[in-house]
């Protein structure tokens, strides 16, 4: 009969060497954080000008809105993408996940010559740490078309409204990915050398000496590698967030896969170190099955960026499954695709589990 | 009731007999010893007394239940240190023994047991950075954990330097004290001899002899013998001239068995006579070791496996 109290003593001694290994504790929780720091700076850094998209709807040049567009772009902070007149401004903003956007309405330029107000919109993502600089700049130059109008009251006012959260920046999807990727890789690569390297000591024999189970024992391993995934998912979002303003909700929906995720994993550690017959080819085995789950599943870019055929390959991946329910949860605040993944892994998890308990031998024939 | 019987014990790896229908029981309170070189079978026979391994034929009985079969219920009752004990590698010994005792459901005084195992100077010392005789002497104190009728050693000190290996044998004896049953695998000739009521020799399988080492030296040996330096014309001119039973080794060693005292004036004599020369002139008994080499054609290096030994001669 199951213990608990075995189970967590087995828990207490393995998360006691667990801690007191360094090199464990830096690829678990420390190396995810570096990659979000590298993957953040790299893909949401602002050195050049900030990328906005004009639409003017005015006529065009010569005239005061073509010179209000030269403006923006001579500040050098900004530098303009125009958009053709014909296209719906703000469902191109969103198709583009474009982060700012300057709309000149029609009649513009006659409106400043007649000395009529009229309003230049500003849209952007409040979620974005650029949004700020692309507002200052846009009203600068309103400010010195307006003071070229000596003598008069400000002709030209902005309005600003926000892209649609729909519009989502990198970093919303990194944080997600790397939680994705310390639930794949800590148990996985843990499990995998643990296993085959106990095999190969005989530990696991000497451990079939005491009551233990197996199950209790694989059991203690889940246990541990879901309180390391919870501490990693709350690390990397608070990193994500105060660092990148990444997007991402903190939320408790994540739990099913801090807790299937681990399930999964460690069970899928066991398995390869028990079917293989060293500790040389468990790794090699291991990381055959890692390495691709690890970048086709969605943890550094997400799967829809991919061409068609990689996607197709990333959904039978259950890291797949993990980081579209991590994304829906995090950032759509999809439950109902949430559910939908979290019963794809834990399906997939329940098998796996049976599969390790099973083939996993305590005793020899 | 004996602490184990053993009946008839077979198993096979493949076309391999690893243990080849051996008999054998072990007392209540003894210190019984399978001696044997490296894939003598020892380590399959312990593993099917404890229970991990699966026989192939024969009956077993430990503590009067089939090992195989009693699981835990059995275990709960045993004291096993597996070859080449090994835990993990960031556990101290305090927190090692805390863990075994947690998993049996006992309380132990965790100080107490390392005191037992003389290892109470190691107790915030990781298990990786512990030396090879401290090593197994926390095996020793985990196999205690669980205060066992019966201990099982499987060769708890291969690998070790003589100092920590008489270390171990003082825990080993201390136990012994306490009247536990021990059932203890060595390839260490002096170790079964120091620690064994009884000694089982073991060889390809089988058992070779049993009995206390005196038994098996009585049984086996070739009793007392002169022994001398010469040369193969000296030993010639003893069978010639004697009814002694003479033989000389590779080194020129000549032996005479002694069968009675007179035996060895007669020689002396002969000696004398022949005008040969001769030197280094002593009597010796068999040993335990002389006995081994006798069954099995074999002497057993340091590490366990076979060291083949020359003898040119006949006799003695």
């Amino acid at each position: 009969m199951a213990s608990l109290k075995r189970t967590l003593s087995d828990l207490k001694i393995f998360s006691r060497g667990y801690l007191r290994n360094k090199i464990g504790l830096f690829f678990s929780l420390v190396f995810p954080i570096i990659l979000i720091l590298l993957f953040g700076s790299i893909f949401s850094g602002s050195s050049g000008p900030i990328q906005v998209y004009v639409q003017n709807q005015d006529s065009p040049s010569p005239s005061p809105s073509g010179g209000f567009v030269t403006a923006l772009n001579s500040t050098n902070v900004v530098r303009t993408v125009l958009v053709d007149n014909s296209t719906n401004f703000s469902q191109y903003l969103l198709s583009h996940s474009a982060t700012a956007g300057v709309l000149i309405p029609k009649g513009f330029s006659a409106s400043y010559i007649l000395k009529k107000p009229v309003n230049v919109t500003i849209y952007t993502n409040p979620a974005d740490t650029s949004s700020g600089i692309v507002v200052a700049t846009v009203n600068e130059v309103v400010n010195a078309f307006n003071l070229n109008r000596t003598g008069s009251t400000p002709v030209i006012g902005t309005q600003c409204l926000p892209i649609a959260s729909q519009s989502y920046k990198y970093i919303d999807f990194l944080v997600p990915g790397l939680i994705g990727f310390t639930v794949l890789t800590s148990p996985m690569f843990s499990l995998v050398n643990i296993s085959s390297e106990y095999k190969k000591t005989k530990l696991f024999k000497q451990l079939s000496l005491t009551p233990l189970t197996k199950g209790e024992w694989l059991t203690s391993k889940i246990i541990w590698y879901t309180l390391l995934s919870i501490i990693s998912y709350l690390l990397m979002t608070f990193v994500g967030i105060t660092l990148f303003g990444a997007h991402v909700g903190i939320t408790p929906l994540v739990l099913p896969f801090l807790v299937i995720g681990p399930l999964f994993f460690v069970s899928l550690g066991m398995l390869v170190g028990t079917l293989t017959k060293s500790v040389e080819s468990a790794a090699v085995v291991g990381n055959l099955i890692t390495f691709p789950m690890m970048f086709l599943s969605g943890t550094f870019f997400p799967v829809n960026t991919m061409p068609q055929y990689l996607q197709n390959v990333a959904h039978v991946l259950p890291l797949f499954y993990v980081i579209d329910g991590l994304n829906q949860v995090m950032i759509f605040n999809n439950t109902s695709q949430m559910l939908y993944d979290a019963a794809i892994v834990l399906a997939g998890a329940i098998i796996v589990f049976v599969l390790a308990v099973g083939l996993f031998k305590w005793r020899e024939d | 009731m004996s602490a184990i019987e053993v009946s008839a014990l077979q198993k096979s790896y493949g076309q391999l007999r690893a243990v080849d229908e051996i008999s054998f029981s072990v007392n209540q309170g003894e210190v019984f010893s399978l001696l044997g070189p490296n894939g003598a079978g020892k380590t399959t026979t312990i593993e099917i007394l404890e229970g991990i391994r699966q026989r192939d034929g024969g009956n077993v009985r430990v503590l009067g239940v089939d090992p195989w079969t009693s699981g835990y219920a059995l275990h709960k009752k045993l004291g096993i240190i597996p070859q080449g004990f090994t835990f993990f590698p960031k556990a101290k010994p305090k927190e090692a023994i805390q863990y075994y005792a947690d998993l049996f459901g006992v309380t132990v005084d965790s100080s107490e047991i390392l005191r037992k195992v003389v290892l109470d100077d190691a107790v915030n010392t990781y298990f990786e950075d512990l030396s090879g005789g401290q090593k197994q002497k926390v095996g020793l104190a985990l196999s205690l954990v669980n205060n066992p009728e019966m201990l099982f050693l499987d060769e708890p000190t291969t690998g070790l330097d003589p100092q920590a290996r008489r270390a171990v044998w003082e825990v080993i004896r201390e136990l012994k004290k306490e009247g536990r049953s021990i059932m203890l695998t060595t390839h260490y000739l002096e170790e079964a001899e120091v620690l064994a009521d009884r000694v089982a020799i073991m060889n390809k399988g089988k058992i070779a002899a049993i009995g206390t080492p005196a038994e098996i030296i009585a049984q086996h040996g070739s009793g007392e013998r002169l022994e001398f330096r010469g040369d193969q014309k000296l030993a010639d001119y003893l069978r010639e001239h004697t009814n002694l039973d003479v033989g000389l080794d590779g080194n020129n060693l000549v032996r005479v068995r002694i069968g009675e005292k007179h035996d060895i004036l007669v020689a002396l004599e002969s000696m004398e006579r022949s005008g040969l020369d001769w030197a280094d002139l002593k009597t010796r008994k068999d040993s335990l070791e002389d006995v081994f080499i006798k069954l099995v054609g074999f002497a057993i290096e340091e590490g366990g496996g076979i060291k083949q030994i020359g003898n040119s001669g006949r006799g003695a």
